[in-house]
Order: structure tokens, then sequence, then C-alpha cells
């Protein structure tokens, strides 16, 4: 099983390296790079659910907290922001430990909270950033900041969408399997701990909220490099509109689709997201009550996101494993279908 | 890792430390800073004061049915500012029909008679109230007791919401318009005092609301259940009550709450796409420094909320005066390192 997991990953990467050569710019752009950032966004709140049990909408404000730190001190003729006029590689360090710190700092505020109460807390937090940003002009104010430079390997987003591709692609890939081995570090295990069971923990001597801290910052840690990818992806620019709470809903529908209890479904469920969001509008069809389904995305990704919270916790891999599960059982043994222990 | 906030003790006292420093620059500022505003002018000090009370009276209406539904079902809906928004729409397109211009514009203040506003803002709390029921009794019911699950229910609805709003609606903002006979000022007779009696309306519908909840909470044999079930749900449904009939009337006032709340919210400043967010937010913030669940807490909550961001915004340098969401930021951390329940929550 172990193997086959293994097999299955590399064949699945080796299929977007490929990628750019096979499918048309656009697609790459909006289906593709996207599906990488926001996967790698959801990934921590994925992360921050699975293993340390706290549902997070605070990591779009943490991603804009870096991307903002990026561009106010990356651009030299923006019309907003400080223009700094940084080298682009300094900027990126600048965003991920401006956003860092920030995290951690919200994760010690909301550390000693759970469930329900970090899920608001967090939702507050996460607003607060893009109030901010709408309203301070100096850093930035309601249009934003255009013409962020990027680094060398990046080049020009636009001219050579490619390459963006596949620095997105790396950051995955480095990040996915960082948080699957911090996980079984005795870190990630006292987390996984402090999750099911907080008071014997801390009666064990742990420190739930200083572990809940950590975690919380190491996510907005990840959450930083997708919020540098978004910027440099969404045309070198980056507004508050972009970062605001649909954009916070967009990110928990994408990560409770892909199934808020294994990190790699976050890459799936964006996936899903990304490509709904660029082929609905080829629908044309007038559905009455809902109106014209092309539309009508958001309605689309309402519905989907309530019949998933509805039937199935595992998010939509969940749902296809208990169907297959359900086909096995019903189906007579034969020789080859080994039964689905394995 | 993470030396500084090693111990959770110093992290607290930290944020406190901070937050003692914002609010002593605060009074500082507004009592004896360059220009000293609020001792050169203390008129506008008083207006700046009112203003802050009457939106906490916005914000105390519509926190007040978030906090009904979270106390006694631990329900927290995040659909309570699309039911908000729907009150508004409501409200506002019937007092179009009243007074009978397109749906287009808003209505001319003095075609608005005080029936012409009354009517269509219950009908918007009653619609908000019929919709929150049928949310409550067709996805909620069945859920008890999975807090998260049906937070996760209600955002799902409040996304499929806020678009089909803003298919029906459109994205312009809107407004209602408040009856002709309140637009005028209220002599206080105090140093020359005179204040808008819009915001005093606002004022006493927010106190009268408040006291109505406290008396029907405190005084009556459903608030008594209500209560109880807050305590301890198993017993009292094993006492013969017929807790679910309880749950539903509570949604329902909850939901009405919100809805008349986006009718007061339409004609005070309009709403538009976003406003549903932003409410929600409001009545977060709210609850969470005032503690779930808590009536007097919603009261608390709703007055600090809206103190700290009229002052902050009224009296910070002026170069600074944007950065005045950073206070509210203050509050909660504060107020979270404190309690981390809310002010007058208890352990969920």
């Amino acid at each position: 099983m172990r193997a086959r997991a293994w097999g299955s990953g590399v064949l699945v990467l080796a299929l977007l390296v490929v990628s750019p050569a096979l499918v048309s710019e656009y697609t790459l752009t909006s289906v593709l790079t996207q599906a990488l950032w926001l996967g790698l966004a959801a990934s921590t709140m994925t992360f921050l659910s699975a293993y340390g049990g706290m549902v997070s909408l605070a990591q779009v404000g943490v991603y804009a907290v870096a991307g903002f730190t990026l561009a106010n001190t990356v651009t030299t003729e923006s019309s907003k922001g400080l223009n700094l006029g940084w080298n682009p590689w300094l900027s990126v360090l600048a965003g991920v430990v401006v956003a860092t710190i920030f995290g951690t700092l919200i994760g010690a505020i909301g550390s000693r909270s759970t469930g329900i109460y970090f899920l608001m807390l967090t939702l507050i937090f996460g607003v607060i950033v893009n109030l901010f940003f709408g309203s301070v002009v100096e850093l930035s104010g309601f249009s934003g900041i255009s013409a962020v430079r990027t680094i060398g390997p990046v080049g020009d987003p636009v001219g050579d969408p490619a390459r963006l591709f596949y620095v997105a692609l790396v950051c995955c890939v480095v990040f996915y399997l960082l948080m699957r081995y911090l996980v079984r570090t005795p870190f990630g295990l006292t987390l996984q701990g402090i999750r099911d069971d907080p008071v014997r923990m801390s009666s064990l001597g742990y420190r739930v909220s200083l572990h809940r801290t950590v975690a919380f910052g190491f996510a907005a840690f990840v959450a930083s490099f997708a919020g540098i990818l978004f910027t440099w992806w969404n045309d070198q620019s980056i507004q508050p509109s972009s970062v605001g709470v649909e954009r916070v809903l967009d990110l928990l529908v994408i990560a409770v689709i892909g199934g808020l209890g294994r990190i790699e479904g976050a890459w799936i469920g964006a996936l899903f997201f990304t490509l709904i969001a660029t082929n609905i509008q080829n629908y044309t069809v007038d559905i009455p009550l809902i109106g014209a389904l092309g539309e009508r995305f958001h309605t689309v990704l309402g519905l989907i996101f309530l019949v998933i919270v509805l039937v199935s916790p595992g998010g939509i891999v969940g749902l296809g494993e208990s169907l297959v599960t359900r086909i096995r059982k019903s189906a007579p043994p034969t020789a080859d279908a080994a039964p689905a222990s394995g | 890792m993470a030396v500084g906030l090693a111990n959770a003790r110093i992290g607290r006292q930290l944020v406190l430390l901070l937050g003692a420093a914002a609010a002593a620059f605060l009074v500082y500022w507004i009592g004896f800073g360059a220009d000293r505003p609020a001792v050169d002018d203390p008129n506008s000090f008083v207006y700046t004061l009112l203003d802050g009370i009457s939106i906490s009276a916005v914000y105390f209406i519509v926190a007040s049915g978030f906090t009904l539904m979270f106390g006694l079902m631990r329900v927290v809906n995040m659909a309570h500012g699309s039911l908000f928004v729907l009150g508004a729409y409501v409200a506002l397109t019937l007092q179009q029909h009243m007074v009978g211009v397109g749906s287009e514009e808003a209505v001319n203040s003095s075609d608005a008679t005080f029936v012409n506003w009354v009517l269509p803002a219950l009908a918007g709390a009653g619609v908000a109230a019929v919709v929150g029921l049928l949310i409550q009794q067709t996805l909620l019911r069945w859920n008890q007791g999975q807090d998260l699950r049906q937070a996760l229910i209600t955002i799902a609805v409040s996304i499929i919401a806020a678009d089909q709003l803003l298919a029906h609606f459109g994205g312009i903002a809107k407004n209602m318009t408040w009856p002709n006979s309140l637009n005028d000022f209220v002599d206080f007779h105090v140093h020359g005092i005179l204040y808008t009696r819009i915001k005093l309306f606002i004022l006493a519908l927010a106190i009268v609301i408040g006291a109505m909840l406290w008396i029907w909470l405190k005084r009556t044999r459903t608030g008594m259940v209500i209560r109880a079930g807050v305590d301890d749900r198993a017993m009292v449904s094993a006492l013969g009550v017929n807790i679910q009939l309880v749950f539903a009337a509570a949604f329902l006032i909850g939901s009405a709450l919100a809805g008349f709340g986006g009718a007061v919210w339409a004609s005070q400043a309009g709403v538009a796409p976003g406003t549903d967010g932003s409410f929600l937010l409001h009545s977060l913030v709210v609850v969470i420094i005032g503690g779930m669940g808590s009536l007097g807490g919603a009261a608390v909550g709703s007055l600090l909320y809206g103190l700290v961001g009229t002052l902050a915004q009224a009296y910070l340098p002026g170069a600074y005066s944007s950065y005045s969401i950073i206070f509210t930021f203050m509050l909660l951390a504060v107020v979270l390192a404190l309690r981390p329940t809310g002010l007058f929550g208890r352990e969920a």
C-alpha cells in the first residue's frame, strides 16, 4: 500500500512536470498554476485541522500579509505602497518572515480557544488584514499594488507562464513532504495528542498552547509562500479585494472538498475548484430559481460544498472511497478482487 | 523554538501591556494630545460618543439574535449576515412598492411615512425569521451537537445566499428611507447639543429590543425553559418539555432580529454585496468580546466594539486615522488574553 501511494505520487508528479507541454497557456495558468498555489494555501488549513484540530480561516489573511509585504518592498514605480525597491529575493524573505511572525502572533492569541471559537476568531483576524490594507493608503489602499517584480527563476509570468508553474510545483512538493515529515516528529505526535485530548496532554506536562502556537506559526510560514506565488500569479499585483472574505470562504470550500483529514486532498480540492471556475461560463443553461448557470459560479460551488458537508466528512476523495468500498462490498468476491482492507 | 512565547503567561502579559499602552495612548490623545480635541471641543466629543453608541445599538440588535441561537443550541449561524441582508432587501423592496417608485431608485424622504417604514421593516424581519427557521429545520435539526459541521453548513448557505442575492438585487448599494418625521434634531438643552433624531431612534430600538429579550428570557416560562436548556438540554427534555419547539422559537426570534437589524442598517447606510460578510463579522466580534450566549455580554461587547472603533477613527491623528482597525484587533486580543471565552462567557 505504501509503495502504491509513492508510485501514484510519482506518477502525478511526472504528469505535472510534462503538463506545460500538453496544455494551453491559459489552462496552465488558470487551472494548474492556480490549483498549485491555492492548494498550497489550503493545505496549511488541512494541516492545522487534521493534526492540530484547529480549523483556521486566517490563512488567507496570513498569505495576504506575505503578498503585501513583498509588494511594498519590491516595487519601484507602483502608484501605491512604499516602493522600497529591494532585491526581489530579499523581499520574498521579508514577506515570509513578516507573515510567519504575524501568524505566530495570531496563533498565540487564539491558542487557548478551540473548535468553533477558534474558527470565528481566525475569521475575524483574516478579515481584519483585508480591512487594514484596504483602509491604509500608505501600504496599499483599495486599488492595491501592481508591478510586483519577480525573482529570476520566475521571470515574466505572463510571457512565460511555465516558469511560475514549475516554481509553484517545487514549492508544493517541498512543503508537502515537509508537512508529512513534521507530523511524524515528536513535535507532530505531541500536536496530535493535543488534538485528541488537550486536558490529558496538559496534565502530562506538555505545553498545549505553545504547541498550538508553533503549529500555527509553521502553517503561516508555508502559507506565506502561497501568498507570494499568488501575488506573482495575479498579474504581479495584489489588492485587498483579492484577499477578502470571499477568498477566505473559497479556501475553506477547497479544503473541505479535498477532505479536511488529508493534506494532499487540498490540491485535489483546488484542482476541482479551478476546473469549475474556468469552465462554468461555457454552460449557458438557465435553471429556474438559480439563474443562468454559467454566471452563478458561487451558487454551484456553494451547493457542492453543502452536499459534501452534509454527506461526506472526508471530502470528495472520501466520497469516492466510500463509493468504491460500497461497490466492492456489494459485488460478489472474485479471485483478483482483494478485500479493501489493504 | 519560539522562546519568547515559551510561557503562555508571559505572552498574556505582553498582550495586556500592549493593550494598556494602546488604550492609554488613545485616552491621552483625546484628552491631552497636541490639539486636545476633547477638551477644546467637548460638543464634538459628545457627538462622537453618541455616534459610537448608536452604531453599537445596531451591532447589538444583530448580535443579540446571534448570541441567542448560540446560547441555546450551540449553533454558530454563519448565515446570520445573509439573513441580515435578506431582511434589508425585502424591507427596502417593500418600501419601494408601498411608495410606488421603481426598484432602481430610493424612496424620497418626503414620501416616507412612519407606516411606510415600520411595515417593511417588520416584513423584512418576518421573511428572515421564516428563512432562518427553514434552515434550522431542514439543515441543522438532525445534527445537533456537531458544532463545526453546523458552522460549515451555514457557511455553505451563506455562499449560496450571497450569490443569489447578487443575482436578484444587483451589485449596486441600495438604500431604504427613514420616515420623514425622524429627519430632525433633538435639542438636549445642555451646552447647545443638538443630535439627530434618527440615531436616537436606533438607540431606543436597541434598548426596547434588549429589554424585551431580557424580560422574555428572565420573566416568562419559555425563557425559563430556554435558560434551563442552556444548562442541561437532556434534563429539560427528560422533564417532558418539547425542546425542539423551544429551539425553533429561539431560531425564529434570532433570525427575525437579524432581518430587523438589516432594515435599520439599510435605512442608515444602505446594503450592497459584502454587507452580509461585514455584519457577520460584527456579530462575531461582539459575541467573542462579550461571551457567546450571554445577552448582557452582547450589550457590553457591542458598546466596547462600537466605541473603540468610533473613537479611534475620530481621534487618531489625521494621517493615521485609517489605522483605527488596529484598535479593534487590540481590543479582541486583550479580551481574549484575559478571558478566552469572552467577558461574560462560560466554558462551552
